[in-house]
């Protein structure tokens, strides 16, 4: 039931994912992160299995720190989707990683991105994109109200509508969002959509 | 599609999950080189890992043999790589979900010695009626013709 979905503005990217960690009927908890910071203008959100999920984001993220160590500067969104869906593809007829992955990214003379990425290894350079059973109802909330440089605003606005959409239409929807954006100032925070707050542990 | 100086390749251009469509502006037609072009369809990741095997198997030839690879020993380094029987065709070849339609369209519609234009018009024919009928292919057309010099066109059809 893990939603994560993206999407490109005017001089930014989004990317929104849940933030519940489930296991069978159990939540264990409700403020997950499952959208990374990969480097000052890239963010990757994964969902798909628990521990591949964060094991292979972490290897990426490695990954492209150590490229800009070794060579001064970072690596374009580009060739970051293009690694990761090369190390995807590399294992997939051995031991695949099931992790499904929207990767945003800002460059300075090209602008922001959004790369759609499967657990297969499909790779595809995109306006909006989601994964999940959110995605019934997220892709086609962005179909109808999505047009290509939408202000923050209104980018923010179209992503409520999809929260509101996935918490009263899915069967177990996941209460929690947070949502991040990239663009020419870096990779940050935006906000998170909480309904439940996790409780702190009482005192005996 | 191929007449005695050019030929014609087409694909359809959605991405989809099962039912579920992604993108429709997918691009599975490759070039290797001026005058060979390639077209994949199945399993996307295949469709990009395949592509990036053959033009890294084609850069090497390039660099040995310092001219590009015949068409017909292209043919067999993609037999080659995926292990199957050689079927060189002399008037089409046809593959993807609504490959059984596009047999149908291509028997019926093809004829041997078109000019470019008339053999433009045929391959769009078939290619838009068949998978005008298939639930998972569409979202429009991408052909090419290579009389002496490679013209791309896109096609519009349903776009559902």
């Amino acid at each position: 039931m893990e939603c994560v979905f993206g999407l490109v503005g005017d001089g930014f990217a989004l990317v929104a994912a849940d933030t519940s960690a489930v296991h069978s009927i159990l939540v264990h908890k409700s403020n997950e992160d499952k959208v990374m910071i990969l480097d000052s203008h890239k963010l990757l959100g994964a969902s798909g299995e628990a521990g591949d999920r964060v094991q292979f984001t972490e290897y990426i993220q490695k990954n492209v720190h150590l490229y800009e160590f070794r060579n001064g500067i970072p690596l374009t969104t580009a060739a970051t989707a293009n690694f990761t869906r090369g190390e995807l593809a590399l294992a997939l007829r051995k031991n695949p990683y099931f992790v499904n992955i929207l990767l945003a990214g800002y460059d300075k003379n090209i602008g922001p991105s959004l790369y759609y990425i499967d657990y297969i290894a499909t790779l595809h350079k995109v306006d909006k994109g989601a994964f999940g059973y959110g995605s019934y109802f997220t892709l086609s909330m962005m179909d109808r109200h999505y047009k290509s440089g939408m202000s923050l605003e209104e980018a923010i606005d179209l992503v409520d509508k999809c929260i509101i959409e996935i918490r009263s239409r899915l069967v177990v929807a996941p209460p929690n969002f947070v949502i991040k954006i990239v663009d020419k100032d870096g990779a940050r925070e935006y906000a998170w959509r909480e309904s439940i707050k996790d409780a702190g542990v009482s005192a005996a | 599609m191929v007449r005695k100086t050019c030929f014609a390749i087409a694909s359809d251009r959605r991405l989809g999950v099962n039912l579920q469509t992604i993108a429709t502006d997918f691009e599975r037609i490759f070039k290797i080189h001026d005058k060979l072009y390639i077209g994949l369809s199945g399993l996307a990741t295949d469709v990009h890992t395949l592509y990036q095997r053959l033009i890294f198997r084609h850069k090497l030839y390039q660099l040995r043999e310092e001219r590009d690879m015949k068409p017909r020993t292209f043919a067999s380094l993609v037999s080659a790589l995926l292990y199957e029987k050689r079927e060189l065709a002399k008037d089409f070849v046809v593959s993807g979900t609504a490959s059984e339609s596009l047999y149908g369209a291509c028997e019926s519609m093809y004829k041997p010695n078109m000019e470019p234009e008339e053999l433009f018009e045929t391959i769009s024919q078939a290619l838009l009626s068949s998978v005008d009928r298939d639930c998972l292919s569409g979202w429009g057309g991408h052909v090419l013709v290579t009389p002496t010099e490679v013209q791309e066109r896109t096609l519009k059809g349903r776009m559902d």
